[in-house]
């Protein structure tokens, strides 16, 4: 008779993180900052189609890096959800806290619950306010913890070097054009290495940028920016 | 936990996804209103649309009725629905501003799941679905009878549409009026309306249509001088959806007013 083999909870645990962790890391960074007048997303997507950059509500806005099935899934969840809640009290009980719960809450279940894989997914979600002390940007990892973050973020790919560089050169309170500049070199960083590796050129053609532009007269805050208008950007 | 219908890969309307997962909060849910008096019922009554050079032009009085009473006399019945469009309602408010409502989710939720907006067709399509879903309170008197007006980025063009109770859409090119004083106001665009008018001059053919529709018909109100409440213009043009400002309309009302102090059935128009 054969005996199961056993594995502690811990381990168990740990090999779920591993696998998670290794399909994260396996594509390219998103970045999420605030400048003067809202938030920026920055994220590398050689993809016109398939976006990891999107709006959620009016003032929401998500980000995410990983499998796309998987992260598509959500957003289209977090989407529904925020529609409802819109639709049956109203548009300002939409708040990006109570999102942030509700994908905690999955993706906690999914990572924990024996049968299925974890989703290898990171989520950004934003929500922006009056003013940059009312701002909220959360980070949503494979496990279902939550991170609330200030200033700038960054995930997927080779994320602690991209987040070495914003750390020394993020300042609070910047422009628009200067934030894209800082992001698009940011992201540029994951080539670096110890023995000799240099910074890479991101173009504008591979990027995908949205803010959450507080100063925008329309209560949707969310815009996606053109690939010309973040060429002009980068251009400064 | 978001629930498991949440998660399920499904379409792209947010009203069907309600139906599935609320179907309570659908407008025409839930009432059985055959053989009830319908006199405590609140009805809007007149709305007006007309294309112009740039786009497309909508206003609204501002009353509603509740059988022979007055029973708002400031409601707003144009609603914008996206940047690109906007609905105004004439029929039962309650019903008529649930639908624009859920109308405006329905457009928002495609833009969101799709990452692409739907054509003006698309969306006039749409909201005769939801229209006709509310058929069976209409036939018990409780009608909906929205106008459509959008700026169509493809033709470059404002449109209008029309629609009846069973959902049936009727293009207008020009002008056109729903509600109860809306045979008023259509007679009146009817000699009002040239073709490439000025925005200004559209705002100001909408506002006497208007004027001429409170003049006949008992339930549109007409501009309340004495509280300062005028009618709600909305513009659409390549630029998106503009709510005219409140001072601007009062002006061109004071305009209209004072015209008929001393020609009190408003301008004439030729007789050949």
């Amino acid at each position: 008779m054969t005996q199961p083999f056993y594995v502690s909870p811990e381990q168990l645990m740990k090999d779920r993180a591993d696998f998670a962790r290794k399909g994260i890391a396996r594509g390219r960074s998103v970045v999420v900052l605030q400048y003067r007048d809202g938030i920026v997303f920055v994220g590398e997507n050689p993809s016109q189609a398939l976006h990891k950059i999107s709006e959620i509500y009016d003032r929401i806005g998500f980000a995410a890096v990983g499998r796309y099935n998987e992260f598509e899934n959500l957003r289209i969840a977090g989407v529904r959800l925020a529609d409802m809640r819109g639709y049956a009290y109203d548009r300002r009980d939409v708040t990006g806290r109570g999102l942030a719960n509700a994908y905690a809450q999955t993706l906690g279940t999914i990572f924990s619950s024996g049968g299925e894989k974890p989703y290898e997914v990171e989520i950004f979600v934003a929500e922006v306010g009056d003013d940059a002390s009312s701002d909220q940007v959360y980070r949503l990892t494979y496990d279902g913890s939550v991170a609330d973050v200030q200033g700038h973020a960054v995930m997927g790919g080779q994320s602690d070097k991209v987040d070495a560089y914003l750390s020394e050169h993020y300042t609070a309170g910047l422009e628009l054009d200067a934030v894209i500049r800082l992001a698009t070199t940011a992201l540029g960083q994951d080539t670096v290495t110890d023995n000799g590796g240099v910074a890479r050129t991101v173009e504008a053609s591979a990027l995908e940028v949205a803010v959450l532009d507080r100063t925008r007269s329309q209560p949707r805050k969310f815009k996606r920016l053109p690939d010309g208008a973040v060429a002009a950007s980068l251009q400064g | 936990m978001l629930p498991e219908g949440y998660l399920s890969t499904g379409g792209t309307s947010f009203a069907d996804f309600l139906a599935q997962q609320a179907p309570q909060l659908l407008p025409s849910q839930g009432t059985n209103g055959a053989g009830t008096d319908l006199s405590g019922v609140t009805h809007g009554t007149t709305i007006v649309a007309a294309t112009f050079a740039d786009g497309v032009v909508m206003a609204g009085d501002r009353r509603a009725t509740m059988g022979n009473v007055i029973a708002q006399r400031d409601i707003q019945k144009v609603f914008p629905t996206d940047e690109y469009s906007c609905v105004g309602i004439a029929g039962t408010a309650g019903l008529a501003v649930e639908m624009t409502r859920l109308f405006r989710v329905e457009l928002e939720h495609y833009e969101k799941i799709e990452g692409a907006t739907l054509s003006t067709d698309g969306k006039a399509n749409r909201l005769a679905t939801l229209i006709r879903g509310n058929l069976g309170m209409a036939m018990q008197g409780l009608a909906v009878v929205p106008l459509f007006a959008a700026y169509d980025l493809h033709q470059g063009a404002g449109r209008i549409f029309a629609f009846d109770v069973t959902g049936n859409k009727n293009e207008e090119r020009t002008f056109h009026s729903v509600g109860s004083g809306s045979t008023f106001a259509r007679g009146s665009l009817k000699k009002l309306y040239r073709e490439n008018m000025s925005e200004t001059d559209a705002v100001t053919a909408v506002v006497q249509a208007l004027y001429d529709a409170a003049d006949d018909d008992s339930a549109t109100g007409g501009p309340d001088v004495a509280r300062r409440i005028f009618p709600l213009i909305s513009v659409i043009t390549a630029d998106g959806y503009r709510a005219w400002p409140q001072e601007q309309t009062a002006q061109v009302a004071d305009t209209v007013i004072a015209a008929r102090m001393s020609a009190p059935d408003g301008p004439t128009a030729p007789l050949s």
